[in-house]
């Protein structure tokens, strides 16, 4: 299990090269000049060729690519210019953010999407079928922005039941001790009731806003997945030697229909991570995808770059457990790998 | 004897598209204790819905219109579903046809047969391991206590349905509805595998109704045998009685398909006209055609670790396993050989290789003097030989393309290997091949799921001969058809070979119905040759212990 899994992460080398080489490059044929942007709107031609000098945008691109691949080795992604923080910082600081909501967010649809996909494959063309049909088809159309205005509107500003959309927490409470980065958690471990609760408030918006939109793959694929494998032989084997209905849908339909269910899972979760920055903006999330939109529209290079390979790794590091979980349910696949 | 199971005037609809459709029509039989029945019937006949009702696990789409059925004095058409679990596997239990998709393909065989004995409260947490290795043992796998543990891919066909078979016997049902329990085995497991069915049920005193599309295997093992057609029972009588006088025309339809000892190939249709000639004399064999000399295919086996292999360390690699382990055969113009042996044998790998879509590891393949071995299979499609070989594939559904109109897919070798014809022309060479193969010319513009069984063989066949090759490759080419269709199918062959000139390369698992093509026989195992000869001697006076021991093995109604 150990060296499938060595070798398995030999093999997400060359994707993480490549992922290397591409943004690098990528970045350097957007549009705008960051030593212009830098040097401020009044800056003279001269000082802002001394900056572009001081940030190395005067040499070739193998030698600044080299650069680039050199301070990567030792864990420098460079200093975001519009903050002056050193890059690895600010995606520490932001990543647990994006996480935590987007986790919470997956953890949501998954509890709402799996149930109501199997009851919807089971009961076929039952009243629990169109309503999963009603509320994949709602999730999909629904532009995320909007849900998360529309419950803004609703549940701050009409209901007043929600806090208002200001961030991770109340404006006037403190974070709880970083330990994992997710408040949920530290507030926990540090104790805290009253910070869980202040943040859990925080979260619960633009969760429901984001397992919206995430429950339509997810039931879905739950639904098709379970009538194909209802279908099958083995299914009508159980069925014949009298198996409970519980046990032949759970135990022999379900863990058959998991793997799809799974690879969609893995889909979603690392679209989220990356494309929440909408909901990020709504609900004034101190987000990463909000930073690196930011970033991009300044040609600040070095953020844009580090956002990019994070959700390389992040999303290499999914796909080594999505597999591993494959091994984990079908034995088939453990033979193969 | 008492009567264990009784189905009276029994109709099942299906609710389709175009309507309901009765798949069963005033069906009535009973079964008694310790008896063992027969249904037999073709595809569509009912006979397995018929059992499908009976356990009341039809389709969303069918329902039981009208009939009972009683069991033990309780009306199962009318139970209620929780009753309906209590009787399942407990009082009547199934297996089915295709073992390895019998069962839960990423749960060990063990723990199934632990779900089935807990369900019925037949076991406890504690003991469920000791009775489910007590099943294994009963049904004969050996090594009980690794087997536990597998998983059905890791278990060959016999054994998955001798596993199946232990699900059912799990809680000492008294009656065993067996539904193409043999299907797609191979003539001795299925022996072995219908043996320990009738001891088992046997000594247990179960009634057993075997489903079944094989005369051979009901008169070789059921005491009574009912027919169905279309949905409805057509004839009913004790086995030796119904082989010795079939009394309904389509048993005796049935009877004269199924292939069997000393006949020919005219014998299987039904009783022909008074004046149809008979089979023309074969043309004396020409010259060789094909020639194979010491074919050797060999594939490297699984398991070890490809990395450590790679970085030279971690042991020399196994030995690579020979599917087929230097052949030779020798095939004259106007000659059919037939290659028979059970799965595993090499058959199909020698055919693919021959077909050149498989290169070999080693060995000489020549055509009429051409040395086609040498050419890549990648590149064999592009030279002016692929035309000289054809075939005729097992799954003459599979083996169509779903969005091809027959037309379209009898056009196909012509197209691509011929080109330069006008539509019209295409057209022309299609409807001649069609009218040659017994394909009505309306059907040219169908789809192969508007098409029967027996129609879209000959679509196949229709496609391989468009070219006029050489060498037809049958691979089983009639193992996915009913005997009724199989019978027609087998003489068109024999025709067209005659009128054509071709050879054949007849591949099956079945030695009669190889008998009844085949000018002459190879008998393979483990990718070797162990017997060869003239058809009626190999088959008549067998030399080596495999042979006899698969002609043993195919059961046969008692003619």
């Amino acid at each position: 299990m150990l060296r499938h899994l060595g070798q398995r992460l030999l093999t997400t080398i060359p994707t993480l090269v490549g992922v290397v080489v591409v943004t690098f490059l990528l970045t350097r044929i957007l549009p705008g000049d960051p030593a212009a942007f830098f040097a401020g709107p009044t800056a003279d031609p001269a000082a802002v060729e001394q900056i572009r000098v001081t940030l190395g945008l005067d040499k070739s691109l193998p030698e600044q690519f080299v650069a680039y691949v050199g301070d990567l080795l030792v864990g420098d992604l460079g200093v975001a210019l519009s903050t002056g923080q050193p890059v690895v910082a600010e995606i520490a600081a932001r990543l647990p953010a994006s996480a935590e909501l987007t986790l919470f967010g997956l953890i949501l649809s998954v509890a709402v999407a799996v149930p109501l996909g199997i009851l919807a494959a089971v009961r076929q063309g039952s009243w629990i079928d169109h309503l999963c049909r009603l509320l994949t088809t709602a999730g999909v159309s629904l532009p995320v922005f909007f849900t998360g205005l529309l419950f803004v509107y609703v549940f701050y500003f009409l209901l007043g039941v929600a806090p208002a959309p200001l961030g991770r927490i109340d404006l006037f409470a403190s974070p709880p001790p970083h330990v994992t980065g997710f408040y949920l958690i530290d507030s926990l471990i540090a104790g805290d009731l009253e910070t869980f609760r202040a943040s859990f408030a925080q979260l619960i918006l633009p969760g429901i806003t984001l397992a919206l939109f995430a429950l339509a793959p997810i039931a879905r694929m739950t639904r098709a997945s379970m009538l194909s494998v209802l279908s099958s032989e083995f299914i009508r084997t159980a069925r014949a030697s009298g198996l409970a209905p519980g046990t032949v849908i759970v135990r022999y339909a379900f863990r058959n229909a998991m793997l799809p269910v799974i690879t969609t899972l893995g889909m979603v979760f690392s679209f989220l991570l990356g494309a929440n920055v909408l909901v990020e903006k709504v609900f004034a999330w101190p987000g990463i995808g909000s930073f690196a939109v930011e970033a991009l529209i300044q040609s600040d290079y070095a953020p844009v770059q580090g956002f990019v390979l994070t959700m390389a790794i992040l999303y290499v590091l999914l796909n080594l457990l999505i597999d591993l979980l494959y091994g984990l349910i079908d034995p088939r696949m453990r033979i193969e790998g | 004897m008492s009567t264990l199971l009784d189905v009276k005037d029994l109709t099942v609809e299906f609710a389709t598209r175009r309507g309901t459709v009765e798949a069963v029509r005033q069906v009535s039989l009973k079964i008694a204790k310790g008896e063992t029945v027969g249904i037999v019937g073709e595809s569509g006949s009912g006979k397995s819905v018929t059992s499908y009702a009976v356990m009341r696990i039809l389709d969303r789409a069918g329902r039981i219109a009208a009939g009972t059925v009683t069991y033990g004095g309780v009306d199962l058409s009318a139970a209620g579903e929780r009753q309906m679990r209590e009787i399942r596997g407990r009082e009547i239990s199934m297996i089915f046809q295709n073992p390895r998709l019998a069962l839960n393909p990423i749960r060990k065989v063990g723990v199934q047969l632990e779900d089935v004995l807990r369900t019925h409260a037949l076991a406890g947490t504690d003991d469920a391991r000791d009775k489910a290795l007590d099943l294994l043992r009963q049904v004969r796998i050996a090594r009980p206590e690794e087997r536990y543990h597998a998983y059905p891919f890791e278990l060959s066909g016999g054994m998955c349905q001798r596993i199946v078979f232990a699900l059912a016997l799990a809680c000492r049902p008294q009656l065993l509805i067996a539904d193409e329990p043999t299907t797609g085995l191979d003539v001795t497991t299925q022996k072995a595998v219908m043996d320990l069915v009738v001891d088992l049920t046997r000594e247990r005193g179960m009634s057993t109704v075997l489903i079944t599309h094989d005369l051979g295997l009901a008169a070789t093992y059921c005491d009574r045998v009912v027919v169905m057609q279309k949905g409805e029972v057509v004839e009913e009588a004790a086995s030796a009685a119904i082989f010795k006088a079939p009394a309904h025309p389509y048993t005796r339809k049935l009877m004269r398909a199924t292939p069997r000892p000393g006949i020919g190939l005219r014998d299987l249709l039904p009783e022909a006209p008074a004046g149809t000639p008979t089979r023309p004399p074969a043309p004396a064999a020409g010259d060789v055609l094909l020639k194979v000399e010491g074919l050797v295919k060999t594939y490297p086996r699984q398991g070890g670790n490809p990395l450590a292999r790679l970085l030279g360390r971690g042991g020399a690699a196994p030995e690579p396993f020979r599917a087929v382990d230097g052949l030779s055969l020798e095939i004259r113009r106007g000659e059919s050989l037939g290659l028979v042996g059970e799965s595993g044998c090499g058959k199909s790998t020698t055919s693919m290789m021959i077909m050149r879509l498989l290169d070999p590891t080693a060995g000489k393949i020549t055509l009429g003097g051409d040395d086609i071995g040498a050419i890549p299979a990648k590149a064999f499609a592009r030279t002016a030989h692929r035309r000289r070989v054809q075939m005729v594939f097992q799954d003459p559904t599979d083996s169509l393309n779903p969005r091809f109109t027959a037309e379209r897919a009898i056009a196909d070798p012509i197209l691509r290997l011929e080109g330069g014809l006008d539509r019209d022309a295409v057209r022309a060479r299609c409807e001649s091949l069609a009218t040659q193969v017994g394909l009505p010319l309306d059907l040219l513009d169908r789809f192969p799921h508007q098409l029967s069984g027996g129609q879209k063989a000959r679509v196949g066949i229709a496609r391989a001969i468009a070219l006029r090759p050489d060498l037809v490759i049958l691979d089983e080419p009639t193992a996915a058809l009913d005997v009724s269709v199989q019978a027609v199918v087998l003489n068109l062959l024999d025709d067209l070979k005659a009128e054509l000139g071709m050879s054949y390369l007849f591949v099956s698992h079945d030695l009669h119905v190889v008998r009844l093509l085949c000018d002459r026989v190879m008998v393979m195992r483990a990718g070797q040759v162990v017997e060869e000869g003239t058809a009626a001697a190999v088959l008549e006076d067998p030399q080596a212990a495999y042979t006899r021991e698969l002609i043993a093995a195919i059961p046969h109604p008692p003619v």
